[in-house]
């Protein structure tokens, strides 16, 4: 029987047991106890439902039995194995709750942004603004405009400084200006973001008068958040290339420049490219900075040098916070706007880890 | 004096200048940068140091009466949030570094990664059409049966947007952060420390308690602090979710919530004119101003492990 490999219970008395395995729960004890532990919740929860005459609750009937499951397991472990292995036991129970208690929020706000956002996830959604719309009707196309405009810019604007920073730290870099710099960089790190939104904000009113909100202000405040984050992908990318590479060019006579460019650069590319392309999917979700520096509007705007822009992030909050009739409307906009936003942000998580995947140098091993 | 003549100068082409000097240009942006950060705010926020309430309108009395309690419930909100988040994401960190197959491993990593994707707006659309519901009942369980405990006393909210459910979203929100750093710490434990305390009979939870937690605390100390540090300058999930009246309460099912400096700026700045302005940008250094104190903290810490770290 199945006992030659896996003795179900310990034969106790019998002269040949198993000495590696006995006093030990079976493999499949764990699971044979969370199932029962789930089955006694949901019978508890099914009686009061009945009685009741409300319906099945099945996430506290789930919750009940998985906390049901952990001084079960360590009971009978304690019977069986002792309490050093119950212990074992009841931190593996713990541990594995405190991921799958990771997972509710992730997995809640998965289903209800889907189910919420595509009640309109349509074509007029993604062809019309929200020039004199009231109530029902629609769209975001002001919105996701402004979100690229704004983006852009503060791709154009960080990029470069971040990429010829990070080169200046790892190529050039010595003494105190370096470790000024590298210490700046993780200042800027921690910099929240409405406090860039109120630099940039300070920094355009002081020209252009006070109140002003424009698009180039907001992209200013989303660069300031995403220099930091390019320089450290961007250094700890040009770390990695072996420098057996560098001293090959020197030893060919190249000047320093062109190996940074045609050697060390093409070499980390697409380390770079994730890197970049990471910090706007980090930045592209910021609302806080594009709330004060950008304001908000209902029209489409292509101009970043010239009145308030709406982007994606803000259009979410300003339709959820300036409710109209009838209010489902603004939520049902709000959700698929949300939606809209996620995807975007996941489509641009997914490219990086394509790039870093079917991009990166072979080093032959 | 020999030694100094023998030395080689590489030879210096104009591509070098160029491009030397436009790296030295953009690293000294990042100083020109945060300097003008720094000045902008600090300019910005003197008229507000010296304001009545005669000269702004937010203002009940002077400035520091006015952000008093808003810094109490910055911290307030941050210090629960980090109370939910370090054991779970100590616990989700083991799970991914000691407990889960090695195959499996990675794609769990990326699934908690994922949760530092979703944009803070949408965790507030979330936080009060989804979790501020599904709480409240429980709220005003605990209220019914614990309300003698200060922390939980009652009246419970109606809404379920208190200052606690705020701090679960924090929670959530500073989760992977904490969890990635407190991953590569215990994947950095030494190998043979571990098998020597299996080796010596230790079961997996002795072995993590013996060898793996002792290498790692000053990892989880500083997760913790860097995860507070996003905490404190989180802004539209809470600006969201809580329903604030600027009370400073330590109660945390009631409808009377204390604020936060960033949601305060997220709500009243869109509004806000003259010297309400300078007020607002006055919280906001004050906020940059801890935010860089806990920061450096968290850096220190990480700084101080790497001088004597067995593990290099």
């Amino acid at each position: 029987m199945m006992t030659m490999t896996k003795p179900e219970t310990p034969a106790t008395g019998t002269p040949i047991a198993n000495s590696l395995t006995a006093g030990r729960l079976p493999g499949s004890a764990p699971w044979m106890i969370l199932g029962s532990a789930l089955a006694v919740s949901a019978a508890i929860f099914g009686v009061v439902a009945i009685g009741g005459g409300t319906g099945f609750n099945w996430g506290a009937a789930i919750l009940v039995g998985a906390l049901l499951y952990v001084p079960t397991v360590w009971l009978f472990s304690t019977l069986v194995e002792g309490r050093r292995r119950a212990m074992d036991r009841l931190v593996t129970a713990l541990v594995t709750g405190a991921f799958v208690l990771a997972m509710i929020p992730l997995v809640s706000l998965t289903i209800t942004v889907v189910t919420y956002g595509l009640s309109r996830f349509d074509v007029e959604f993604f062809t019309f603004s929200m020039r004199n719309v009231t109530g029902e009707g629609g769209g975001i196309v002001h919105a996701i405009v402004g979100t690229l405009l704004i983006t852009g810019a503060a791709a154009v604007i960080s990029i470069p400084i971040g990429i010829m920073t990070s080169i200046y730290l790892v190529e050039y870099g010595r003494g105190r200006l370096a470790r000024g710099i590298t210490f700046l960089v993780d200042v800027m790190t921690g910099i929240p973001s409405i406090v860039a939104g109120l630099f940039a904000y300070a920094l355009f009113a002081l020209f252009l008068g006070p109140g002003t909100r424009t698009g180039i202000a907001g992209a200013v405040s989303l660069a300031v958040l995403m220099i930091p984050v390019v320089v450290r992908s961007s250094e700890e990318m040009l770390r990695l290339v072996p420098n057996e590479l560098r001293e090959a060019a020197y030893a060919l006579g190249v000047p320093k420049w062109l190996t940074i460019m045609k050697v060390v650069l093409p070499t980390s590319i697409a380390g770079i490219t994730t890197g970049v392309t990471l910090a706007i999917a980090r930045v592209i979700g910021e609302t806080a900075p594009l709330l004060i520096a950008a304001g908000f509007t209902a029209s489409v705007n292509y101009n970043l040098f010239d009145g308030r822009m709406q982007s994606l992030p803000v259009f979410v909050y300003t339709q959820y916070t300036n409710q109209g009739n009838p209010p489902e409307a603004y939520l049902d906009r709000a959700w698929a706007a949300a939606l809209t936003l996620i995807l975007i942000v996941m489509a641009l998580n997914l490219i990086a880890r394509l790039v870093a995947r079917f991009f990166a140098p072979k080093f032959g091993r | 004096m020999s030694t100094a003549t023998n030395v080689i100068k590489a030879k210096q082409r104009p591509g070098d200048r160029v491009f030397s000097g436009s790296a030295v240009f953009a690293g000294s942006m990042i100083l020109v940068t945060l300097a003008a950060v720094a000045i902008f705010l600090i300019v910005q926020s003197l008229p507000a140091f010296v304001a009545t309430s005669d000269d702004a309108s937010i203002l009940p009395d002077d400035f520091w009466s006015y952000v008093g309690p808003l810094v109490f419930g910055t911290v307030w909100a941050s210090l629960l949030a980090l109370l939910m988040a370090i054991p779970v994401s100590v616990g989700i960190a083991l799970f991914i570094s000691h407990y889960a197959p090695r195959r499996l491993a990675s794609v769990l990593g990326y699934i908690v990664d994922l949760l530092a994707a979703v944009p803070s707006v949408v965790f507030g659309l979330w936080g009060i059409g989804v979790l501020a519901p599904a709480v409240q009942p429980i709220y005003s369980w605990l209220v019914d049966n614990f309300g003698w405990f200060p922390l939980f006393a009652g009246p419970v909210s109606g809404t379920g947007r208190t200052i606690l459910t705020a701090a679960i979203v924090l929670a959530v929100m500073v989760l992977p952060i904490m969890t990635a750093i407190c991953r590569e710490v215990f994947l950095q434990t030494p190998v043979l420390h571990e098998e020597a305390a299996l080796a010596l009979g230790a079961t997996r939870w002795e072995m993590i308690r013996t060898a793996v937690l002792p290498f790692g605390r000053s990892g989880i100390v500083s997760a913790a602090v860097l995860g507070l540090g996003r905490a404190l300058g989180e802004t539209m999930a809470v600006a969201m979710v809580l329903s604030a009246s600027g009370a400073v309460t330590f109660q945390l099912l009631t409808s009377v919530n204390p604020s936060t400096i960033a949601a305060n700026i997220a709500l009243s700045f869109p509004e806000a004119y003259g010297i309400n302005v300078n007020v607002l940008i006055a919280t906001g250094l004050i906020l940059f101003i801890v935010t860089f104190a806990v920061n450096a903290v968290a850096r220190w810490i990480v700084s101080r492990r790497k001088d004597f770290s067995g593990a290099n």
